[in-house]
């Protein structure tokens, strides 16, 4: 038994619930008992459907169980075989049928429906989510697209002269993160190549789409986690290849452009040039200089996670000190990722390690799920969401993607926009004794804290009175406390959202070690500005207990910055 | 007879009305999303969920954002190794359970909560939490109650888990005076509120269960009675009766009308006269029915219907059609309990269609056919139904926001009227 609060990954079954929601003329008959109709709340309410999901629930209960379940089962299909005309029925169990062993497909081909029917089995109690997407969306294009598989040993037959390239987009699902937006984005740099969309699958797509799959030249994978195994299948049947980039950033942008390209045998160069994102520019802008090496951690499924990693260090400057993803499947992927930027892989589905590893690393900016936004918060970290699993505000009314051009443009502002904005960050430093300008202040586009979080820079403003203030401090003194050192956290503790937390607010850092500071050494720190001297002070003191120390003197004040200056 | 309680209507109401009873698909939640509340209510008290990633997936769900305020609930999730063997699984069970004591030492108690997974494998849990008991006494109280779906629908894990806590209540000495004993777990503003209006009726040995601490459970006995706050408490009820106490008959508090008649059940059974009852009912129920009166503007003449959730929906029809002149096309519940809802039962208008259980698909077409002004349902239907053009009222906020008493009538109303008010506004 594994203990568990919070889980990153729903149960298989409501990765074939994505996949059926989904498309359209399908229809899911999942046996299961009373209560499990609680996934369908997160395709009404998080993604804001405006249609049941196509689910129909056996709904037993203890007094059906022994023989009475699999004739429920039975009923069940056929009065939803009756009542919703479906062209393709998906039929399998949860994981509490999965127990009781009755047998969804027997029992359901048994019925001798005129429509294909697609039994699915998801093993519920070693397996999650994105993997039941994965399995689903196979079976369904092995059993629909199957009938059309040329006999082995045929050649793909050449594409007729002035016939454009056609493609299929595979992948988008229901309760996908920016799905809907990545296919429009994805669908208009396609179209500006010169590629025809055949199908995109599975979302929009109907039975008589899939059985179609096969007719484009090639396929492209938006998202591994759901369309690599069924794409696999589809080269292995038609010969179709796929594309291996995923386009999320400017830079996989570019080179899913040419991988396009190259497979379509068409010139890339049109779509490239000119300035198809801002965002190269914002990057380069002289106020985006106060990114620079800014230390980021970057969790999320692995797609997500491995592109904005590249994002990060690559098109923003940032220092990726923190590289982890929940998708198990794709270990493999992340660990080349993560040793591209020389640190530790983290593969885990607890979000307790998580908390641990980003409390132990003080990065600058989390970016990560739902849940490593409310783990930041606590810390008082800046965060911005990268993956699903996502609230209901990050199924925005606006378009917003994550691929393409636009999602480039999209993902500068996402990232940027919980950290304090350059000339905000130098008119702190400016005017730091007026009202409006302390350490506590969070950025100004981000509203008011609900609570002023603890800090381990305990003393107020108050104590920071102009009689104690020394005169400007050394540049180099400041420039040695600013370099990013071991990673301390940036002092200006930004809560992600204006609204406190449930629990009425963040949660307390753990204490200081019992460390005392010598009055000439507490004066001496007071000459480094407030907004970096939380960090001097934390890098002192980690210094001082990494060596015993009890007492810190201006000495081991100076000995710490040399350390840390190396 | 009485001379306090409100007077009976002289025709029964649906008393004896025919009831439609119904299997199918059934669109509720199971009673595991009880621990929601039950955490924030008794707060020396952790729920330790034996299931499945599906059952840790619901309670996530459910409990929105409050999962990262150090909630005292989570999931031991079975895995394939668990259903190797029993044995075993009460091994892991062990395990867990002590590692998860040593990291929280300030649980006093421990609830084993059963699942549909945990069922149908007969892991035992009731035999897991004697056991565990044992090692773990005298720090820590091992208790366990089934919300699972097979066996329980949404309230009624409140239901389960007050029934385990029954054995564990101190017995009441037999020469005790008589006390009264609320049950049901109430919002601590409306507790509050009832224990001003108990101590001025003259009632003074009054307790709530569940308490706030799990140490402090009220004792029980022949002189306890018993005012059910809440009308899906079953079991627990059965089982207070068996330890010797008395049941007051009587209507639920939602509304003027249902929280004096619930008041009037207790001022009856303390013998309390009525010169003091109105002195500390009226001024009160005037208030709230003024309160009421602005509500009653805006949904006197609409059409309401209920889908079955909470075992709520009769006490909240009743207070609807009655309070706020509202006409009811169908009350369906999940269960339907003819004993506790009696004087709820005799309130309703004569001909109101009542359904009990439920099969989704066939329950839709009858209200997309009545095509009522509002419907009260659970967020999978909500927006769906929206959408066609219905306004909805989701029903889960019904037990997440303080309803009860005089104090909250208009609020109740209010949360029938929002959507209502929110269609008149918007112009897009």
């Amino acid at each position: 038994m594994q203990l568990t609060v919070w889980t990153y990954e729903a149960p298989p079954h409501v990765g074939a619930m994505r996949v059926a929601t989904a498309m359209e003329g399908v229809h899911y008959v999942l046996h299961a008992p009373q209560g499990d109709t609680y996934a369908d709340l997160l395709f009404t309410m998080i993604e804001r459907a405006r249609k049941r999901p196509p689910v129909t629930y056996t709904t037993f209960q203890a007094r059906d169980l022994g023989a009475d379940t699999a004739e429920l089962f039975k009923t069940s299909v056929k009065e939803a075989y009756e009542r919703f005309r479906p062209q393709a029925l998906l039929v399998g169990a949860s994981c509490t049928a999965e127990l009781i062993q009755d047998d969804p497909g027997g029992l359901a081909l048994a019925l001798g429906l005129p429509i294909p029917v697609v039994p699915l089995e998801l093993p519920a109690y070693q397996r999650k989510e994105n993997w039941g997407a994965a399995e689903t969306f196979y079976r369904i294009v092995r059993t629909l697209a199957g009938p059309a598989v040329p006999p082995p040993g045929s050649k793909r037959t050449a594409r007729a002269p002035g016939q454009p390239p056609r493609c299929n987009i595979l992948g988008p699902t229901s309760l996908g993160f920016r799905h809907r937006d990545d296919v429009h984005e994805v669908t208009g740099l396609l179209h500006r190549l010169g590629v025809t969309v055949n199908v995109v699958a599975p979302l929009g797509a109907s039975p008589a789409d899939i059985a179609r799959l096969g007719e484009a030249d090639f396929n492209v994978v938006l998202y591994p986690e759901i369309a690599y195994q069924a794409a696999q299948w589809l080269e292995r049947s038609f010969g179709q290849k796929s594309t291996k980039v995923v386009p999320i950033g400017f830079g996989a942008t570019t080179d899913f452009v040419v991988e396009v390209a190259a497979l379509a045998g068409v010139d890339p160069a049109p779509v490239l040039a000119g300035t198809p994102s801002r965002a190269p520019w914002y990057a380069r802008s002289v106020d985006s200089t106060y990114l620079t090496g800014k230390r980021v951690f970057v969790f999320g499924d692995a797609t997500h996670a491995i592109a904005a990693a590249r994002i990060a260090a690559e098109e923003l400057g940032f220092e990726v000190v923190g590289l982890g993803t929940y998708s198990r499947e794709f270990g493999r992927e992340l660990r080349a990722a993560a040793a591209k930027y020389g640190v530790e892989p983290l593969i885990t589905d607890d979000y307790l390690e998580v908390e641990e590893t980003i409390a132990a690393l003080h990065p600058e900016l989390v970016l990560g799920t739902q849940m490593e936004r409310h783990t930041a918060k606590r810390l008082g970290v800046p965060c911005a969401v990268i993956s699903a699993p996502v609230h209901v505000q990050d199924f925005p009314a606006r378009t917003s993607p994550q691929m393409g051009f636009e999602g480039a443009n999209v993902l500068f502002d996402t990232f940027v926009h919980p950290l304090m904005m350059g000339l905000e960050e130098h008119l702190l430093q400016m005017f730091r004794e007026d009202f409006e300008f302390h350490a506590d202040a969070a950025p100004s586009h981000l509203g008011s804290h609900g609570a002023a979080p603890a800090r381990a820079e305990a003393p107020p403003l108050a104590a920071e009175t102009p009689a104690a203030r020394a005169p400007e401090p050394e540049p180099e003194l400041v420039a040695a406390f600013v370099a990013p050192a071991d990673g301390p956290i940036a002092d200006a503790r930004i809560s992600v959202t204006p609204v406190p937390s449930a629990d009425g607010g963040p949660v307390t850092p753990p204490p200081a070690p019992p460390l005392r500071w010598a009055p000439d050494a507490e004066k001496e720190l007071h000459k480094i500005p407030f907004f970096v001297r939380g960090k001097a002070r934390r890098n002192t003191e980690r210094f001082a207990q990494d060596r015993g120390l009890s007492l810190i003197t201006v000495e081991t004040l100076y000995d710490a910055k040399a350390h840390f200056s190396r | 007879m009485n001379a306090i309680a409100p007077a009976r209507p002289a025709e029964t109401g649906c008393s004896d009305a025919p009831v439609l009873y119904e299997r199918g698909q059934r669109e509720v939640f199971c009673g595991l999303t009880g621990i929601v509340w039950l955490h924030r209510k008794i707060q020396d008290a952790f729920f330790l969920v034996v299931g499945s990633r599906t059952c840790a997936h619901l309670l996530q769900s459910a409990a929105g954002v409050m999962i990262f305020a150090e909630p005292r609930f989570a999931t031991a999730i079975i895995e394939e190794r668990d259903l190797a063997g029993l044995a075993d699984a009460n091994a892991e069970l062990d395990r867990v359970v002590t590692r998860l004591i040593e990291r929280r030492p300030d649980i006093k108690l421990l609830f084993l909560v059963g699942s549909c997974p945990s069922e149908v494998i007969k892991l035992d849990l009731s035999r897991a939490a004697e056991r565990l008991s044992e090692a773990f006494a005298p720090k820590v109280r091992i208790l366990s109650w089934s919300g699972s779906g097979i066996e329980t629908t949404f309230t009624q894990g409140e239901d389960a888990c007050l029934a385990a806590l029954v054995p564990g209540m101190p017995d009441e000495t037999a020469a005790a005076a008589p006390s009264l004993l609320v049950v049901g777990a109430l919002a601590e503003v409306v507790e509050d509120q009832f224990v001003r209006l108990f101590a001025e009726l003259g009632i003074e040995r009054v307790r709530f269960f569940p308490p706030r601490r799990s140490d402090d459970l009220p004792a029980v006995g022949p002189q306890t009675r018993i005012l059910l706050a809440q009308p899906f408490l079953a079991e627990t009820a059965r089982l207070l009766e068996k330890r010797g106490a008395t049941r007051l008959a009587a209507p639920f508090p939602l509304g003027v009308e249902g929280t004096t008649g619930w008041l009037g059940a207790a001022a009856e059974a303390f013998w309390i006269d009525a010169a003091r009852f109105d002195a500390a009912v009226t001024p009160r129920a005037e208030r709230a029915r003024a309160a009421l009166a602005r509500q009653r503007e805006k949904l006197a003449g609409k059409s309401i219907f209920f889908f079955p959730d909470s075992q709520l929906e009769v006490p909240l029809a009743r207070f609807a059609a009655r309070e706020l002149g509202m006409r009811l096309v169908e009350v369906g519940t999940p269960y339907l309990h003819r004993g506790h809802l009696a004087a709820e039962l005799a309130l309703l208008p004569a001909g109101t269609a009542l359904s009990e259980g439920q099969d989704v698909d066939k329950q839709l077409d009858r209200c997309r056919a009545a095509r009522p002004d509002l419907t009260v349902c659970g967020l999978g239907l909500a927006n769906p139904l929206e959408a066609e053009g219905l306004a909805t009222k989701w029903s889960i906020e019904l037990l997440f926001t303080p309803v009860h008493g005089f104090e909250q009538a208009a609020d109740l109303a209010e949360l029938f009227a929002r959507p209502l008010v929110r269609r008149s506004r918007l112009r897009v």
